[in-house]
C-alpha cells in the first residue's frame, strides 16, 4: 500500500461542507439500535462546536426502508422526501445534515433523478400539494451527519479527555472503519473519498489517535441488504455475508469496529451472537466479541462521557475489554440504571459469547 | 447449536493461502503450455459435451489453479479434440485433460 498515493487521491474527493445553520433529518431506526447517538450528535454540535442546528419533531420515515424493500414505489418514497424538504423550508433552512445512511442515499437519489427529469419534480410538487398542502425548496445542501463530525474531528480531538491508545502498551488500537453502502456507493462524488477510498471514519480514527485497519473484504457490505434480512427465509444469506467479514477481519486482531450507517451497526453487533450460538466461534479476546460503535459513540467515549449515558449496554457484544484497554472510568454497577437511576433489568446472557 | 430458522451459508471466497495447489503444480510441471491460458473461453464455447453435461476447458483450468475438485467435469469430455483447434495459445487441451486424468488416478 502506498499511503501517500491514497492521500493524494482522498485529497481530489474532499467535500467543501458548509459551517453551520443544519437542519437535522433524524433516522427513524437508530433511536432505538442507538438510543444516544442522535442525541449526543446534537449535544456535540451545539454545546461543543457551538453550531446552529435545527431539529424538528414533525418529520418522518424517509420512506428508505421500504423503498429498498419494494413495498412502495419510488414516487411514493420521493413524496415523503419532498415533505421532508418541506419541513425544511418551512424552519428556513437551506442545509440538510442527515442521520441515516440510507436517507442520505436516498435524499440523494432524489434530487439526482429530479435533475434528470424535471417533469418527476413537478409531478412530485403536486402530489405533495395535494396531500398536504406543502411546498419546498430543493436543500442548496445535504451531507451526512459523518461529514460533519468528520469535518470537526480535529476539534473533537482538541478536546478529547482520552485517545484511542492502549494504555498500557501505549500503542494505537486497532479499528476497523464500516462504511454503508448508500454514502458513497451509490453516488461516488457526495461521500468524502468517494466510493474507492472513503475516508470519513478513518479520518475520525486517526485524528483520535486509532489505527485504521486495511483488510480484503473491506468495502463489503455488512450483510443488512434489507429485503434479504426482512424475509426470514433469506437471513442466511445476509449473517453469510456479516460472517464473511469477520473471517476477513480476523486474523488483524481489531480491538473495535466504527460505523456511520443505522444498519450496519446493529447487524454487526448483533449477528456476533448468531454466528457463535452457530459456530462456537467468537472475534474478539477470551471469548468476547468485537465491540461495535457509532461514530457518535466513540466520538463521546473520547470526549469523556459516561459509557453508559451513550447507551452502550444495550450493545449485544460486551465493551467494557475496549473501555479497559483505553482506561475509560465506568462504573459495572451502574450499566443497567437508566438516566434516571431507574433499573432496566439484565438481559439474559447468551451461551457462547461473553458479555459480562 | 441454537436454531434460528435460517443458518450460515458457505463461503464463496477463495483463499489460495489455505489452498491445496500440490495436483496443479504437478500438472503445471507435465503440461507447461497450461501457464499460457488466458482464460478466454473458446474451448468452452466449442465443446460438443459442455452444452449437455457442464464441461468447461476454461474452468477446468480455473479450478486447478483454485484447488478445487474438477474430476467430475473431466469424466464428461469425449475427447473430441475440437477445443485444442480453437485455442488461440495452441495448448493442446485434448493432451492436457489426458495429463490431468492420469494424475488424478495416480492421486
Amino acid at each position: 500500500m502506498i499511503y501517500q498515493g491514497k492521500q493524494k487521491i482522498w485529497s481530489d474527493y474532499q467535500k467543501d461542507i458548509p459551517d453551520d445553520h443544519w437542519y437535522y433529518a433524524r433516522s427513524c431506526i437508530r433511536q432505538s439500535f442507538f438510543p444516544a447517538s442522535e442525541k449526543y450528535f446534537l449535544k456535540i454540535c451545539r454545546d461543543l462546536l457551538g453550531k446552529d442546528i435545527c431539529d424538528n419533531e414533525h418529520h418522518t420515515t424517509c420512506g428508505g426502508i421500504a423503498y429498498h424493500s419494494d413495498t412502495i414505489p419510488q414516487e411514493t418514497a420521493m413524496t415523503i422526501v419532498a415533505r421532508q424538504f418541506a419541513l425544511m423550508t418551512e424552519c428556513g433552512y437551506d442545509n440538510l445534515v442527515v442521520s441515516c445512511i440510507t436517507s442520505f442515499g436516498n435524499y440523494t437519489e432524489t434530487i439526482e433523478t429530479w435533475r434528470e427529469f424535471p417533469e418527476l419534480e413537478a409531478r412530485i410538487r403536486e402530489n405533495l400539494w395535494k396531500a398536504c398542502r406543502r411546498e419546498f425548496k430543493i436543500p442548496k445542501y445535504i451531507a451526512h451527519a459523518s461529514d460533519l463530525v468528520y469535518k470537526f474531528r480535529n476539534q473533537i480531538a482538541e478536546n478529547a479527555q482520552y485517545r484511542l491508545v492502549d494504555k498500557e502498551t501505549g500503542e494505537p488500537l486497532k479499528i476497523v472503519e464500516h462504511i454503508g453502502c448508500h454514502y458513497s456507493k451509490m453516488f461516488p462524488h457526495k461521500g468524502v473519498g468517494g466510493a474507492e477510498y472513503p475516508c470519513v471514519l478513518s479520518g475520525m480514527v486517526e485524528s483520535w489517535g486509532g489505527q485504521v485497519i486495511d483488510y480484503p473484504e473491506r468495502r463489503h457490505c455488512c450483510g443488512f441488504g434489507f429485503r434479504q434480512y426482512l424475509v426470514k427465509a433469506n437471513r442466511g444469506y445476509c449473517v453469510s455475508n456479516t460472517h464473511k467479514k469477520f473471517e476477513s477481519m480476523e486474523p488483524y486482531h481489531p480491538d473495535a469496529i466504527i460505523t456511520n450507517c443505522p444498519g450496519c451497526p446493529y447487524f454487526l453487533d448483533r449477528w456476533q451472537y448468531v454466528i457463535a450460538e452457530q459456530t462456537g466461534k467468537t472475534y474478539g479476546q477470551n471469548g468476547y466479541g468485537i465491540p461495535v460503535f457509532t461514530y457518535e459513540e466513540l466520538a463521546g467515549l473520547v470526549l469523556g462521557e459516561n459509557p453508559w449515558d451513550l447507551g452502550l449496554q444495550v450493545h449485544q457484544v460486551a465493551v467494557e475489554p475496549f473501555l479497559d484497554k483505553i482506561g475509560i472510568e465506568y462504573k459495572p454497577s451502574e450499566k443497567y440504571l437508566g438516566l434516571n437511576k431507574e433499573d432496566l433489568l439484565r438481559p439474559e446472557m447468551p451461551q457462547v459469547l461473553k458479555c459480562h | 447449536m441454537m436454531e434460528f430458522g435460517f443458518r450460515l451459508s458457505p463461503s464463496s471466497t477463495i483463499d489460495l493461502d489455505r489452498a491445496d495447489l500440490s495436483l496443479y503444480r504437478k500438472i503445471e510441471r507435465l503440461e507447461p503450455d497450461m501457464k499460457t491460458c488466458m482464460a478466454c473461453g473458446s474451448c468452452s464455447a466449442t465443446c460438443t459435451a459442455g452444452q449437455y453435461s457442464g464441461m468447461s476447458m476454461r474452468k477446468v483450468i480455473l479450478g486447478l489453479q483454485r484447488g478445487t475438485d474438477v474430476s467430475g467435469m473431466l469424466s464428461c469430455c469425449m475427447l473430441c479434440g475440437k477445443c485444442t483447434m480453437v485455442c488461440p495459445r495452441g495448448i493442446n487441451t485434448r493432451h492436457l485433460i489426458l495429463s490431468i486424468c492420469r494424475t488424478y488416478e495416480k492421486k
